[in-house]
């Protein structure tokens, strides 16, 4: 038997047909909805007079669209309220569990799953949203789809996908102080650029990997779109089991057995070929920012923006279009740049374990005069957390507020948007022209950078306030 | 339900010469409250198009009036991103049917071929001769045949092979979609979760 990755394993128990020279016929054990992608899809059944083929694989959150404050109170804005509603509506009809605004487990669909023990190794996933890869960090294979790719999963409980290519990237060494896993990510993507893992699908190990939690897993897996790959995955292990031990749609009793010996089988074989292989060093990784309008432009928080003659990945013309949209000029220092807009949250930074590393951070501190600042929990169960933690009250005493969950300014659907031409350093997973309102300007960073400018006002490396 | 059949087009071309074109570009968040997939067109890359008060911007090729045509052509990594379908319907419904790039991001690719909307990759070097032709001549015309999944260049002999899984092409061919394959395998499907339980 030839050597097999952990993708090939889980691709092939899902594959239900084969087209030669075609696409993939998989079945998908688990689908993620929300309110944004969701209704056309709908739409599309009804046109074609079926139902859902098997609802109770589906599970519903509202989440893109909602808005963050006074979430007790109908939605003000009407195109968002009847999103939403239009979710509530079709889930009712097709029988779909929906943890709908005000629902004890609200939250972002990538936050939700996993804290409800709903995401398991082993599975295939799906959601209408491209960083369903943050499931990979649990050893699935999760990815984003488009909305007629919704509506086959509705229909069929299948998806018709060509199969990826195998990518592994492994980072070997220890991190050092400061730098989180929102860094390694962000360090990745600048090493490979946005397009670099198109057409592949991420396996992440090494010893820096093994040594994260499963947030920090998750915040990994997450970005992995944003280096093109299909999605990404880490292998189950101790980590992945405790974490989902007890958790309340996870298994329990016998089941529970049983599943920790079948997810424990789940590992690529030694010697198993990926059809691309990078290493790199932990030690090398600092804490990361953007300075341009695409994720792989990242550079240390303590570096100068590159010049015209070393754009690396991107072409001359994108590089100064980005620089210019950015008001920033070639070889400035990025630490100590003024910043207006300090956001954390979303599916890649909106966890507890984010918070806590904020909350802690600031603790003793205070925010800065002229900083505005959105904390925005990834749950309604990440929200009561930190509530029963303190975390609510040490963010309070040093002057910043929390509001309540969902996507928010990583999108700026709703009302959360950053002004023009306002900096925004964000824990989000996209800086694009635009992305957290026009003419935002969007520095990615971690929780950890983010808090160090939300209590300096300026770009600082969160090393130097440890 | 049926897709637009495509056969070949022979079109003018609209020149986007940007790289990485994100899909947050060709339809901003703040446009996908729809419920019904009607209508993008008119905010197809809403930010580069408009001003802030809506007027629209004379440098951005769609307000360019010598470039009309079906067939848009941007530079690499196209439709990067977020996976809204809402950026292939905006394309197609405001009236592309090929989208020319050196290289597209794999949902889009996707999202693209399932509303009919054909994604031709072609090499650098054929991407930036078609950038050069249509800013010499804006009439310039291409040739998409998806039966023999060639792109050229009308009145001259420069043209490219174009790949295409030879399931998708049928589906585009003769207008068949994803959906009604798999409703046709539904008994396969359910023997498949039967073999699982056992
Ligand atoms: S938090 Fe941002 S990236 Fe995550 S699901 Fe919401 S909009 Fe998408």
């Amino acid at each position: 038997m030839s050597k097999k990755t952990i993708f090939d394993k889980i691709w092939d128990n899902h594959l239900v047909y084969n087209i030669p020279d075609g696409p993939d016929a998989l079945y998908i054990d688990r689908h993620y909805i929300h309110e944004v992608t969701s209704p056309q899809a709908f739409g599309g059944l009804k046109e074609r007079g079926i139902n859902v083929f098997r609802p109770d694989k589906t599970v519903a959150t509202a989440d893109h669209n909602v808005p963050t404050i006074n979430q007790h109170l109908p939605i003000q804005e009407e195109l968002s309220r009847v999103q939403v509603e239009k979710l509530v509506q079709n889930c009712k009809e097709h029988n779909i569990t929906l943890y709908g605004l005000n629902h004890p487990y609200n939250g972002i669909v990538h936050v939700i799953g996993p804290e409800l023990g709903i995401t398991h190794p082993g599975m295939t996933i799906v959601c209408g949203d491209s960083h369903t890869s943050t499931h990979g960090a649990f050893g699935s294979i999760a990815f984003g789809i488009g909305t007629s790719e919704v509506e086959m999963v509705l229909a069929s409980q299948c998806i018709m996908q060509p199969r990826p290519r195998t990518m592994l990237i492994n980072i070997d060494g220890n991190l050092s102080r400061g730098v989180t896993a929102k860094d390694i990510i962000l360090y990745i993507i600048s090493q490979i650029s946005t397009g670099g893992a198109t057409g592949y699908f991420v396996e992440y190990s090494g010893e820096a990997i093994r040594s994260l939690s499963m947030e920090a897993r998750m915040t990994i897996c997450n970005m992995s779109i944003e280096m093109g790959a299909r999605g990404g995955l880490i292998a189950p292990d101790d980590v992945t089991f405790e974490y989902l031990r007890q958790r309340r749609f996870a298994p329990s009793g016998e089941e529970w057995d049983r599943s920790i010996k079948t997810w424990s089988g789940l590992a690529s074989d030694t010697d198993a070929t990926f059809d691309k292989e990078i290493r790199f060093d932990a030690g090398q990784i600092e804490p990361m920012i953007t300075w341009g309008t695409n994720p792989g432009m990242g550079i240390p928080v303590t570096g100068n923006i590159p010049g015209e003659d070393e754009t690396g990945h991107n072409s001359v013309g994108s590089y100064r279009k980005a620089l210019d949209y950015m008001g920033f000029k070639p070889g400035e220092a990025m630490a100590g740049k003024k910043v207006d807009y300090v956001f954390v949250g979303s599916c890649t930074n909106g966890r507890i374990e984010d918070l806590r590393n904020f909350a802690r951070f600031v603790k003793g501190k205070r925010k800065a005069r002229d900083i505005i600042a959105w904390i925005v929990p990834g749950s309604r169960q990440v929200e009561k957390q930190a509530e029963e933690e303190g975390i609510r009250s040490m963010l309070e005493e040093a002057g910043f507020e929390m509001r309540q969950p969902g996507c928010s300014a990583c999108l700026a659907m709703n009302e959360d948007k950053i002004p023009e031409g306002k900096y925004a350093v964000s824990t989000s997973n996209r800086n694009f022209e635009g992305r957290q309102g026009p003419g935002a300007r969007t520095l990615l960073a971690s929780p950890l950078t983010a808090a160090a400018a939300a209590v300096t006002g300026v770009i600082t490396d969160p090393r130097t306030l440890l | 339900m049926p897709i637009e059949k495509f056969r070949t087009l022979i079109s003018t071309c609209v020149p986007l010469p940007v790289e990485n074109v994100d899909t947050d570009q060709i339809i901003p968040a703040r446009f996908l409250k729809a419920t019904t997939r009607d209508g993008f067109g008119a905010n197809l890359f809403r930010d580069w198009r408009y001003d802030h008060a809506g007027r629209p911007r004379k440098e951005f090729v769609l307000n360019d009036n010598r470039y009309n045509g079906e067939v848009l052509v941007a530079g690499k990594n196209f439709g990067s991103g977020s996976s809204r379908e809402h950026a292939a319907w905006a394309i197609k419904d405001y009236g592309f049917r090929v989208v020319v790039s050196s290289f597209f991001a794999d949902i889009f690719r996707n999202n693209a071929l399932n509303n009919g909307l054909l994604p031709v990759q072609v090499t650098a070097g054929f991407l930036s001769l078609l950038f050069d032709r249509i800013h010499e001549n804006a009439e310039v015309r291409v040739m998409v045949d998806l039966e023999q999944q060639k792109i050229s260049l009308m009145d001259e002999k420069a043209g490219e092979q174009f790949e295409i899984s030879s399931y998708k092409k049928k589906c585009l061919l003769n207008g068949y979609d994803d959906i009604d394959f798999l409703l046709s395998m539904k008994d396969r499907i359910v023997e498949w979760e039967q073999n699982q339980m056992l």
